[in-house]
């Protein structure tokens, strides 16, 4: 015991003797969840668009100034024909082109009815479509406003409640999407190097001489790095409580050994990976190719899993990040306990015990 | 010139010898565009729905066929209690309940109005959005079969004026979003594999000892850093081909404009990305911390870049760091060329940035290396 624990103290002095690793382990999170927690979002705001108005008269007149009234968009431009929509597309600036047709306002008067076209650069679809969903809802105000006169009966009024987010902000979805990235790449590639690291070096095999037990020198290795992954995601937490204003509904407890848990899980992940890799170049090129885009594509952080492809919803159940993102969700913003997410805790569990014994079974105590 | 020619021939010797990471560089990312292209969808559907109807009249049931007859929402259960609703919704089993209150009917003909409440789970905001509008087209199209029926015929002439919007989809007519994520994911990968292996590359000579003996040899810094960035050029431009051929025969993504302007620009662009890696492999000295500080910087490209999230919802300041983006510019130009066919003039603010951003990085990476400790 008293090896062990000297063993462990090598290992602090190591990464705490690494002043820039550090720096780099410590700094990193905090600037990244500062960053993408201000700037990633994926509401509308802001979009350039251009209009072309066949009419100019003061029916169309009123409706652009709603338009350009709301922080949806921003008028750029007043296109005059038809052909230059292509060339302000291609430029790349413009999102959307409104047209309205001639003789606008005499055509509501007389037939009460008049076209506006929305024509929408649908290389991105979602963009495309939230915009024509926003002018849509504004024409629909326009309208009700010029419509007050007439009475209308059997009128069904849905009242809508958004519960867990009622403002619908999109740092509550981003943040615990942020926070799992962070914690499980960090985990998995630092431990997958740290133990690589010696291979590659040759001083593993001067530790497995020693009197320690290789599984002792293993969990020696991971100790120090679930102490600085628990500080990390502390600090995490509550940057995401005091400056991104997220609510922790359940308990601060459950959603700490959560994390841990979670950190056991990408630790036990780096060391699986370490008994494959034989360079660090290796362990690095698996656990960052390997790992970033499948956790940030297929764990519900950023794209709503219910969506993709059955093959793919299935292949999301091995994602560790895809069951720890439910979790702290469910805590943080849905309050609830134990209860309710045993299931996926005991996921996680399973998945840690299957790497550690996949680990064991593959680990190689003897020289090649 | 010769120098250079070995020197490139033994980092071309060393990638093919290393069977480990052969796998790494080629396969991972081609499978991961093939897999990972599926998974990126704004697009909701599936919608987990459930209702509560308290009224049990022929017009509640109506309203709920409405939405079992809709693609989006999956009906799943009919709850008879809120409790037992708002408990399936904290489990995540529902994302949408719609409560029909008792005496729907009964309002709605008597009092000519009537309402429906709708709790929707809102955790994702883009997608709670999206549900509700699903749910109030639904809602309305039905507020007007009933208009229909129960008016009288004499009332049905008096028309409120109509504005009417046209929607017209350019360059994507069907929404599709594997044509607008395959693109991106592609350039992605070619960035990630660049910037690893430029970064590792140097640092782990370094580490191992062995740029010590080259700096010995009369090998000239200019020559030596050429050769050692040569080969993951290549690599660069050749997974992009790879990745160009499978977006084409497997998603079908077009290629309306110019394949060589879009080939011109990305050699320009893998420089920016080889210069860089050759700055952070001079700044460190072990691999470890070259990881760390390449995925730092690939961490906030790849999440600011436009490719997930749109750059013009980010805050100002936020628009501003990403014009040090270079993967914004790469995903921007591939984009714009592949479904918009933007011609070369249009796409020159971008070029010109890129070009300057490819030789202050180089510049910086020279400058920087050197052959004396």
């Amino acid at each position: 015991m008293k090896r062990f624990i000297g063993f462990i103290k090598k290992e602090f002095y190591h990464i705490f003797r690494d002043r820039r690793s550090l720096f780099i382990l410590f700094g990193m999170p905090i600037a990244q969840i500062l960053l993408f927690g201000f700037a990633i979002t994926n509401e509308i705001n802001n979009v350039d668009i251009a209009i072309l108005d066949h009419s100019k008269d003061a029916t169309t007149e009123e409706i652009i100034n709603r338009i350009s009234a709301s922080k949806y968009f921003t008028i750029k431009q007043m296109i005059a024909r038809e052909t230059e929509v292509e060339t302000a597309f291609k430029k790349g600036k413009i999102k959307a082109v409104l047209n309205f047709e001639k003789d606008f306002s005499r055509n509501l008067i007389k037939d009460q009815k008049a076209n506006i076209q929305i024509i929408t650069d649908a290389t991105d679809p979602n963009t495309a479509n939230s915009i024509t969903n926003y002018i849509n809802s504004i024409l629909q105000n326009y309208q009700q406003s010029e419509n007050k006169s007439i009475q209308i009966d059997y009128q069904i009024i849905p009242q809508t409640r958004m519960v867990y987010n009622p403002e619908l902000k999109s740092v509550f979805m981003f943040v615990p999407g942020v926070m799992t990235i962070i914690l499980m790449l960090v985990s998995a590639m630092m431990t997958s190097i740290s133990i690589t690291r010696e291979k590659e070096l040759g001083t593993m095999e001067i530790l497995l001489v020693s009197p320690l037990k290789p599984f002792q020198v293993i969990i020696g290795k991971v100790v120090p790095y679930i102490f600085l992954s628990v500080i990390n995601a502390a600090v995490i937490v509550l940057l995401s409580i005091f400056i991104f204003k997220m609510p922790v509904q359940g308990s601060l407890f459950l959603l700490g050994a959560e994390s841990v848990l979670f950190i056991i899980t990408s630790l036990a992940l780096g060391i699986l990976i370490s008994t494959i890799a034989e360079t660090q170049q290796a362990a690095m090129m698996i656990s960052l190719m390997g790992l970033m885009l499948p956790v940030i594509l297929l764990s519900g952080f950023i794209f709503p899993i219910s969506s993709m492809p059955v093959p793919l919803q299935i292949i999301s159940n091995i994602i560790p990040a895809k069951w720890f993102i439910i979790i702290i969700k469910g805590i943080m913003l849905k309050g609830v306990g134990m209860a309710y997410i045993w299931k996926e805790t005991l996921i996680l569990i399973g998945m840690t015990l299957f790497f550690i014994g996949l680990s064991v079974k593959k680990y190689k105590i003897r020289l090649e | 010139m010769k120098t250079i020619g070995y020197i490139i021939q033994k980092e071309f010797k060393q990638i093919f010898r290393n069977k480990g990471m052969l796998p790494i560089i080629f396969i991972l990312p081609i499978l991961q565009l093939v897999i990972l292209s599926n998974a990126a969808t704004y697009e909701v559907k599936n919608i987990k729905f459930a209702y509560i109807d308290y009224d049990h009249t022929s017009t509640s049931r109506t309203l709920i066929e409405k939405f079992n007859a809709s693609n989006y929402f999956d009906v799943l259960t009919n709850f008879h209690s809120q409790e037992k609703a708002s408990s399936a919704m904290l489990a995540g089993k529902v994302d949408v309940v719609l409560e029909i209150p008792n005496n729907f009917e009964r309002n709605l003909l008597k009092e000519k109005t009537a309402d429906l409440s709708i709790t929707i789970n809102a955790i994702d905001g883009a997608a709670a959005g999206v549900e509700s509008g699903y749910v109030n087209q639904i809602v309305q199209s039905f507020n007007k079969d009933v208009k229909m029926d129960f008016m009288d015929t004499s009332k049905k002439n008096v028309q409120p004026v109509a504005i009417e919007s046209i929607p017209s989809f350019w360059y994507n007519t069907t929404l599709n979003y594997k044509t607008f994520m395959v693109p991106g994911i592609l350039v992605l990968l070619v960035t990630m594999i660049t910037l690893f292996l430029s970064g590792m590359n140097i640092v782990r000579e370094k580490e191992i000892g062995t740029l010590e003996q080259i700096n010995v040899t009369p090998i000239r810094k200019s020559q030596f850093i050429i050769g050692k960035l040569f080969p993951f050029w290549v690599i660069g431009m050749g997974l992009l081909t790879i990745g160009l051929i499978l977006a084409k025969v497997i998603f079908n993504v077009p290629m309306i404009g110019s394949i060589i302007i879009l080939y011109a620009y990305t050699s320009i662009y893998i420089l920016v990305i080889l210069g860089m890696g050759l700055l952070i492999s001079n700044f460190t000295d072990t691999q470890q911390q070259a990881m760390f500080i390449s995925w730092f910087f690939i961490v906030i490209f790849i999440l600011m870049s436009g490719l997930f999230t749109p750059i013009e919802s980010m805050p100002k300041w936020a628009q501003i760091v990403t014009e040090f983006n270079p993967i914004k510019y790469f995903v921007e130009i591939v984009r714009m060329v592949m479904l918009k066919g933007s011609g070369f003039m249009d796409i020159l603010p971008q070029l010109w940035k890129t070009l300057f951003y490819a030789i202050i990085m180089n510049g910086l990476a020279v400058w920087s290396y050197k052959k004396v400790n």
